[in-house]
């Protein structure tokens, strides 16, 4: 399983990288894509939606369930992955690459709340028993 | 079987229920009664109903069904009465199914058809929902005119009324009969309701009120008579865009009036919609080797994968109705379903001629219609609805009971089914009640 070190991690398995501009680039992870299975739907946020953090704010639907997305950190949608409105399948095949949204942190610290790359590694082995 | 799960006796199986929440007893349920009491009795029942010539429309139409429609519905491999899930669906039932999409998508223009919803006002409630979840769930708010069918009405306020939606009542034109928009504030909303014909039999400009609302930003919810649709603009034609969300009653479709019901509602949409869409969906696919199969799709949106987020907790409804109308559309074939509308607007239109050559008679709205109209009666509608009754003829629906201000007025439908013989009899007692009454006091048309 790929759990890249320089991203931060959700106990709900979204991804989240601080960019150089100052956004937050949101996606899900490996973990989440491995589970969910074939992708063949992704529904994000309208841009512009003022997120809370932990808030549902987008939904991946797969052959066999559709799952909630969750915010990691509260702030503006400022863009949303248009790609994967034709092929969701790229939730799949490179799901670091394939991000969902991005959003403008109400304070870029949140981000120090969340999950390191080792912390989200033993939560996986902690739900797979 | 109460041994063998351990159960003392019947009270000790349900003992975990509290007695407050229990039945008594039915104490007014008669004792069991031979087959043969059972038919009796309900044939002498039944004869209660008596045998009327029937001009009353209002949401439920008669029409001829052809006897192989409910003979063919009828057998063992058709007849439940569910919409099947996945496990339990044959291929034959699926094919039917998605059939009858094809035939539904076909008849209203649109691209997805969604295996049908309880009723028409059932169907229109969920377009209302389905409507503001397509909204992100920002603008909940939906409009609905005063002339979508009262019933209806009354159950899409009860469906949405405590999921914070606000609905709005367009008034009507008194003359012509079709929604007004110019009373309309500015303030947001998620959808109009476009219902064609309105319940007052009316067509209403629904080239001008699709524009509106995609102008408005708004979605377009058409509310239509299947029937209708094979000689009117199908509602994915409307305007520049076309509506959004197509729904109605398909009892026109092959479905007995029956006392109301069973029925069933219809729903149709725009591809972009079909996630919010809710109901059951069939697709048509291939098998390993290649040959062609139909499966139960978009299951994500349904309540046993999608749990309390689903777009409905509509799956299973009168799968046997669904049958029948798919039957009957096959039939009748799209030349056969305009013959009907085609007769039984002509027999509308013929009765209206007749009515309204009675002194004390009028058109009631300016507007065309399809196979229902409202006429101005001279006198006091239920005593002729009561005097028409008892020679044998329902003459209509008395539009005084919803709408105060139309105290005055009958709406009565005559489809296909009606022989120029009939609509003459109704014309000749029509006019002798309302002669009569003009002579002599109330008591006179009693028989």
């Amino acid at each position: 399983m790929n759990i890249p070190n320089d991203l931060k991690y959700t106990l709900s398995h979204e991804w989240a990288r601080l960019e150089a501009d100052g956004s937050v680039t949101v996606g899900i992870t490996d973990h989440a894509q491995e589970l969910l299975g074939d992708m063949v739907f992704v529904e994000n946020p309208v841009l512009g939606r003022q997120l809370k953090a932990s808030e549902e704010c987008a939904v991946v639907e797969s052959v066999k369930a559709a799952s909630d997305v969750y915010a990691p950190i509260a702030g503006e949608v400022i863009a949303a992955n248009g790609d994967l409105e034709a092929n969701p399948d790229l939730l799949n095949k490179d799901p670091y690459g394939a991000w969902l949204f991005k959003v403008k942190p109400a304070d870029a610290s949140d981000l120090n709340g969340l999950l390191d790359a080792a912390a989200y590694q033993s939560h996986v082995d902690s739900e797979a028993h | 079987m109460l041994a063998s799960i351990g159960a003392a006796d019947i009270e000790a199986l349900f003992d975990e229920i509290p007695a407050g929440l229990r039945c008594p007893g039915l104490a007014d349920i008669p004792e069991g009664e031979s087959e043969m009491a059972v038919t009796r009795r309900a044939h002498e029942l039944a004869a209660l109903d008596g045998f009327y010539l029937n001009f009353i429309g209002a949401g439920a139409y008669e029409h001829h069904i052809p006897a192989a429609v409910w003979q063919i519905a009828g057998r063992g491999e058709y007849y439940t009465a569910y919409t099947p899930y996945q496990a339990e669906a044959s291929q034959g039932t699926l094919q039917l199914i998605y059939e009858y999409q094809t035939m539904m998508t076909r008849l209203t223009g649109l691209d997805v058809s969604n295996a049908s919803l309880y009723d028409g006002a059932t169907a229109l409630a969920e377009a209302v929902l389905m409507a503001v979840r397509a909204s992100k769930g920002d603008v909940r708010r939906v409009l609905l005119p005063a002339t979508v069918h009262p019933r209806y009405r009354a159950v899409v306020q009860t469906m949405v009324k405590n999921q914070g939606v606000e609905l709005t009542t367009l008034p009507y034109d008194p003359v012509s009969g079709q929604t007004r928009l110019d009373a309309l504030d500015d303030r947001r909303a998620a959808a109009l309701v476009i219902p064609q014909p309105n319940f007052f039999g009316v067509l209403e400009p629904v080239d001008a009120l699709t524009d509106w609302a995609h102008d408005h930003g708004l979605l377009a919810i058409a509310l239509v008579n299947p029937m209708s649709l094979a000689l009117l603009k199908a509602p994915g034609a409307w305007g520049a865009k076309g509506v959004d969300i197509c729904v109605g009653d398909g009892q026109p479709l092959g479905i007995p009036l029956s006392s109301g019901g069973p029925y069933f509602g219809f729903m149709t949409c725009r591809q972009a919609l079909v996630r919010q869409m809710p109901g059951r969906l069939v697709g048509a696919t291939v098998d390993r080797d290649g040959r062609r199969g139909y499966v139960l799709t978009l299951q994500a949106r349904e309540q046993h994968i999608r749990r309390a987020k689903a777009t409905s907790n509509i799956c299973s409804n009168q799968g046997l109705m669904v049958v029948a109308a798919t039957l009957h559309m096959a039939l009748l074939g799209p030349a056969g379903l305009n013959n009907v509308a085609l007769a039984s607007h002509g027999q509308t239109r013929a009765l209206l001629d007749k009515l309204t050559a009675i002194d004390r008679v009028k058109r009631a709205f300016t507007s065309p219609f399809f196979h229902e109209a409202a006429v101005r009666v001279d006198g006091d509608v239920e005593a002729v609805l009561r005097a028409l009754r008892a020679q044998g003829i329902l003459g209509g629906y008395a539009l005084g009971r919803d709408f105060p201000e139309l105290a005055d007025v009958i709406l009565f439908c005559a489809t296909e089914t009606k022989t120029d013989g009939d609509l003459e009899q109704y014309a000749q007692q029509l006019a002798r009640i309302l002669s009569k009454r003009r002579e002599a006091p109330p008591c006179a048309y009693k028989s």
